[in-house]
């Protein structure tokens, strides 16, 4: 339709202001530009999953090679699940019992990253949309630090930081501590509340502060009107940022790589130890498993906040 | 609206208990270990490789003398693969959001940001094995004889740009779809019945009105990939090395922390920098 009107406006001008090659130049640039609309994202969409549909396709491959198709096998799983993966050296064994450990371990600092950061960012999140307190300002910049600044600094930063501490406790009191669940909860939680903050506050930008000033005008008190009228409003951007903190806590590498003691290696710190040594090939099953769980994650979270825009 | 509400005579400072737990949380555990490190960075190398006094100016020095060069390349790989991003993620966002099907609309979008959920390291892993030397990519253009013998694609600052892309890509295409998603399309037409032609429409309309868009997806992949390590560390082998690289390095076994940090201020600063021109030119629209 457009094409036409352009043409049709080339023709009604003929000669003097707009003559027939530019018409058919624009032509021709709009068609190019219309095909290219097609063409990007196509290649767009390859890219991004080509390497996960390999990845997925060749954990089913019989013998070890990730590039040539040697036949159907699922023993890969089988492996995974008997227990059965012999790989790694001495000092760093790749089992599936070591393996359940670092799921174990993720899952432990993940929830505990969770509760501490949800709690303290949607209490951040409240003071800073409804309090009024001096230094609100800086505390809003700094509250946008943790996600600006580079990982590697922070992670090093904490672990510069926990040797200080610990060094001058241990000439203190004698105590000898050492990183650990601790060490790596405190710097997830430290990142995660500045992450949480962002989609409450989002949330409750959006509710009517009428509803609240209603609900004193009832009689009821701060903590009341806080239960039973805000929290159930803010409820799905809680859970939201919630599920983000998790999702976050359980991704991160950097943070953990450098603040993790002995005996609480996580899973991204297991996966990156199988790369960085001998790649079993048990790696691909075991990517797709974690590929399928955050999915599933993925999944119950836009579900959950799909549930929430509705009912409000 | 605060003359419109009935005004309740109420203290003059409110919430802040709430936003204690916060304030305690960031000032120990974020500003403080930044202030250490800032500190470190003027300290002397002592033992295992810790800070130790004098203060010195040597560590940066050193970082200006020996590491310039790294530093240089770190800041053209997080350029080049910011800029690949946009010329890629500009058309994406551009045909995800007009998109007229609402469904379609979200499909296309979550297909997008799925692998982004996906962990980072399987991510990098599953490039890895596809540009091996005995990977996908060089099996096939061996087969196709485009290649008489493996190709080196692995352990290059090309696998880098291209691991960065993968990783980041998703960060440049939100923020253009954001803005374009709400550009007005009638501001084309009218632009075309004042006799614009469409690369004139485009880059006298279109562009200037998403540009906020562009500018954020620039920062958002920008300053993350000055910083990366995990890629350059599992795709870029001794050619491909970054600024995280050499801040780890420092940090590995009896390094050197002072050296470590001064790097590490280094980055901080340029990121700095960057944020500084984002809200200088960037956020005009609040």
């Amino acid at each position: 339709m457009a094409n036409q009107a352009l043409a049709a406006r080339a023709a009604a001008r003929p000669a003097v202001e707009i003559n027939e090659r530019q018409a058919r130049l624009d032509l021709l640039v709009r068609r190019i530009g219309k095909i290219g609309l097609y063409i990007n994202p196509i290649f767009a969409y390859f890219f991004l999953w080509a390497p996960i549909v390999v990845l997925i396709v060749f954990s089913f491959n019989d013998g070890g090679s990730v590039s040539t198709w040697q036949g159907f096998t699922t023993r890969w799983y089988e492996n995974i699940f008997n227990n059965a993966i012999a790989a790694g050296t001495e000092s760093a064994r790749f089992t599936t019992e070591n393996m359940l450990g670092a799921v174990r371990n993720s899952l432990i600092v993940g929830l505990s990253s969770t509760l501490l950061s949800t709690i303290i960012g949607t209490m951040v999140a409240i003071s800073l949309v409804r309090g009024r307190f001096p230094g609100k300002r800086a505390l809003d910049a700094v509250l946008y630090l943790p996600v600006v600044i580079p990982e590697i600094t922070q992670a090093i930063s904490l672990a510069i930081f926990f040797k200080v501490i610990f060094d001058f406790a241990e000439m203190q009191t004698g105590i000898n501590a050492t990183t650990g669940f601790g060490t790596i909860i405190i710097g997830h939680v430290a990142f995660c509340i500045s992450y949480v903050t962002i989609v409450v506050r989002a949330r409750l930008a959006d509710m009517n502060p009428r509803l609240e000033e209603a609900a004193r005008d009832l009689g009821a008190n701060e903590w009341r009107t806080f239960w039973r009228i805000t929290f159930p409003l803010i409820l799905p951007g809680v859970l939201a940022g919630g599920l983000l903190a998790f999702t976050l806590s359980l991704d991160d590498f950097v943070v953990t790589f450098f603040n993790s003691g002995i005996g609480t290696s996580t899973l991204p710190l297991f996966v990156y130890g199988m790369l960085k040594t001998r790649v079993p090939p048990e790696i691909n099953a075991i990517s797709t498993l974690m590929l399928l769980a955050s999915t599933a994650l993925v999944a119950i979270s836009l579900g959950m906040q799909g549930r929430g825009s509705r009912r409000a | 609206m605060a003359s419109i509400t009935r005004r309740r005579p109420g203290p003059k400072q409110s919430g802040f208990m709430l936003a204690l737990p916060a304030i305690l949380w960031l000032t120990l555990f974020f500003l403080l270990p930044v202030v250490i490190v800032f500190v470190v960075s003027f300290l002397s190398r002592g033992r295992g490789g810790a800070g130790e006094l004098p203060f010195t100016l040597a560590n940066y020095e050193r970082v200006w003398d020996v590491f310039r060069p790294i530093i240089i390349d770190s800041v053209w790989v997080a350029f080049v693969t910011t800029v690949i991003c946009l010329l890629v993620g500009y058309p994406l966002a551009f045909f995800i959001s007009t998109r007229k099907d609402p469904r379609m609309r979200s499909f296309a979008l979550f297909m997008i940001i799925l692998p982004f959920w996906t962990n980072f390291l399987v991510r990098t892993y599953a490039l890895q094995t596809i540009l091996g030397r005995e990977g996908i990519v060089n099996t096939v253009l061996l087969n196709l004889q485009l290649l008489s013998e493996p190709a080196q694609l692995l352990n290059t600052p090309e696998a880098v740009i291209l691991g960065l892309v993968y990783g980041y890509l998703p960060f440049m295409v939100l923020p253009i779809y954001a803005s374009v998603e709400r550009f007005d399309f009638r501001f084309v037409e009218a632009a075309h019945d004042l006799g614009a032609n469409d690369i004139r429409a485009f880059l006298r309309v279109v562009l200037p009105l998403t540009l906020p868009g562009v500018i954020a997806g620039f920062i958002l992949v920008f300053i993350p990939t000055i910083g990366a390590f995990v890629t350059p560390d599992l795709l870029g082998g001794t050619r491909g090395i970054m600024i995280g690289n050499l801040i780890q390095q420092q940090f590995r076994g009896s390094g050197n922390q002072p050296l470590g940090s001064a790097l590490s201020v280094v980055l901080m600063a340029m990121v700095m920098i960057a944020l500084l021109v984002y809200i200088r030119f960037g956020d005009k629209e609040r």
